[in-house]
């Protein structure tokens, strides 16, 4: 009997003692993993969509409070204004699961200024073209985000899908409506902040 | 029998090197030996939670029950594997991504369980530690030394922190596939009979 208390007991500390430990170190590294995140996964995609800013959209980002979570909004400077903003959505449905996409949304008319896939493990050679054919990509630029949802053509709507990865196609397209729904929510307080970034 | 401290260390670097004398943990030595760098990555994270393990277990021998031993080593050994995980999510993220599931997959590496068992529960803090550091570093150089061999064959360069660096002139014709899994296969058997070829006398 006390042979197995002593196992229940040695097992729970150690048990105790590693949980705690995880969480306190998960917790000291959280912002600088965050950081990394957003140097070298949202980075790239940003840079693809804001070619033209004059800043730099790593640098001027601020977070939008939204029921429990918070957003990175990131802002890109488009002909000397702070019009531009671009978030992070992820589309499901896509072949290896949930796609990445970074989508920026211009203030003043509405209209998306391009999307840019993030993260994904779509098939190398197929689904995975998604983040390097601009002519997909592409296609999302200068739509109205008001609009019905966005589909690929299969599924009634204006954007063609990638052959042959319609799958992932459709999860961009997924992420994208997604994203035009957050803005219609957070644009109030979107335009709150891009006064007070004009300074 | 009872070993100098300097031999505890040294066993692991060549006399009992765990993939080729030992041939333990072949699940990373094929996996990430693609490049160098991942090579030197992987080491390096498995060094680091060989060391602390093996501290820890030999540091907990007398207080854990020798019945539920093996779900001890287990905890404390995917608690170090975590530890080096979220420091590598958070210092180089390129890395992480890189090694990807198989920085995980260091808990079920056999060498570390193999070192608490047989060596850290029966053996003081100081010795466990130069015993883990000697594998640790044994199978560092293990890694490099294929994965060295397996890029230099399949791409002409080598690259060390994210700089390719070329070294078989551009007329090589890269053997492109002793970078894919059957390349690290016959490059493992290579080395595996060229130790055996270097070790008997």
């Amino acid at each position: 009997m006390r042979e197995i208390i002593k196992m229940i007991v040695v097992l729970s500390v150690l048990s105790l003692v590693s949980g705690g430990l995880l969480a306190a170190i998960n917790n000291q590294t959280k912002e600088q993993a965050q950081l990394q995140l957003i140097k070298y996964v949202k980075g790239p995609a940003l840079r693809k969509i804001f070619q033209n800013a004059s800043n730099d959209p790593i640098t001027s980002r601020f977070e939008i409070k939204e029921d429990k979570t918070s957003r990175d909004v990131f802002v890109g400077v488009l002909d000397g204004q702070p019009r531009g903003i671009a978030f992070e959505t992820f589309g499901k449905g896509g072949y290896g699961g949930y796609v990445g996409l970074m989508v920026a949304v211009d203030v003043k008319d509405d209209k998306l200024i391009g999307v840019a896939v993030t993260s994904h493990s779509e098939t190398p050679g197929m689904g995975a073209r998604a983040e390097t054919d601009t002519n997909f990509t592409g296609q999302f630029k200068g739509l109205p985000v008001k609009d019905e949802p966005f589909k690929v053509r299969q599924d009634g709507g204006t954007i063609d899908a990638l052959s042959g990865a319609t799958l992932t196609s459709r999860a961009v397209c997924l992420a994208t409506t997604e994203a035009a729904e957050i803005y219609e929510k957070i644009k109030p307080e979107v335009e709150k902040k891009l006064k007070e970034f004009k300074k | 029998m009872a070993k100098s401290l300097t031999q505890e260390f040294v066993k692991g670097l060549w006399n009992e090197v765990p993939p080729f004398r030992l041939v333990l943990g072949l699940c990373p030595t094929l996996a990430v030996t693609k490049a160098v760098e991942n090579g030197i990555g992987m080491g390096v994270a498995t060094t680091f939670v060989l060391v602390f393990s093996n501290m820890l277990v030999s540091s907990l021998r007398n207080v854990i029950p020798s019945k539920v031993r093996i779900a001890c080593y287990i905890v404390i050994v995917a608690t170090f594997v975590t530890i080096a995980e979220l420091f590598m999510k958070a210092y180089s993220y390129p890395m992480y991504k890189k090694l990807g599931i198989f920085t995980p997959l260091i808990v079920v590496n056999c060498i570390i369980l193999g070192r608490a068992e047989a060596f850290a529960s029966k053996n003081g803090i100081f010795r466990s530690m130069l015993d883990g550091l000697g594998y640790g570093i044994g199978f560092t150089f293990s890694l490099i030394a294929l994965a060295a061999v397996r890029e230099l064959l399949g791409t002409g360069h080598l690259t060390f922190w994210e700089k390719p660096i070329q070294i078989l002139g551009p007329a090589f014709q890269s053997f492109s596939f002793m970078v894919e899994a059957p390349g690290a296969f016959m490059a493992l058997g290579l080395m595996l009979c060229l130790m055996n070829l270097v070790g008997k006398k």
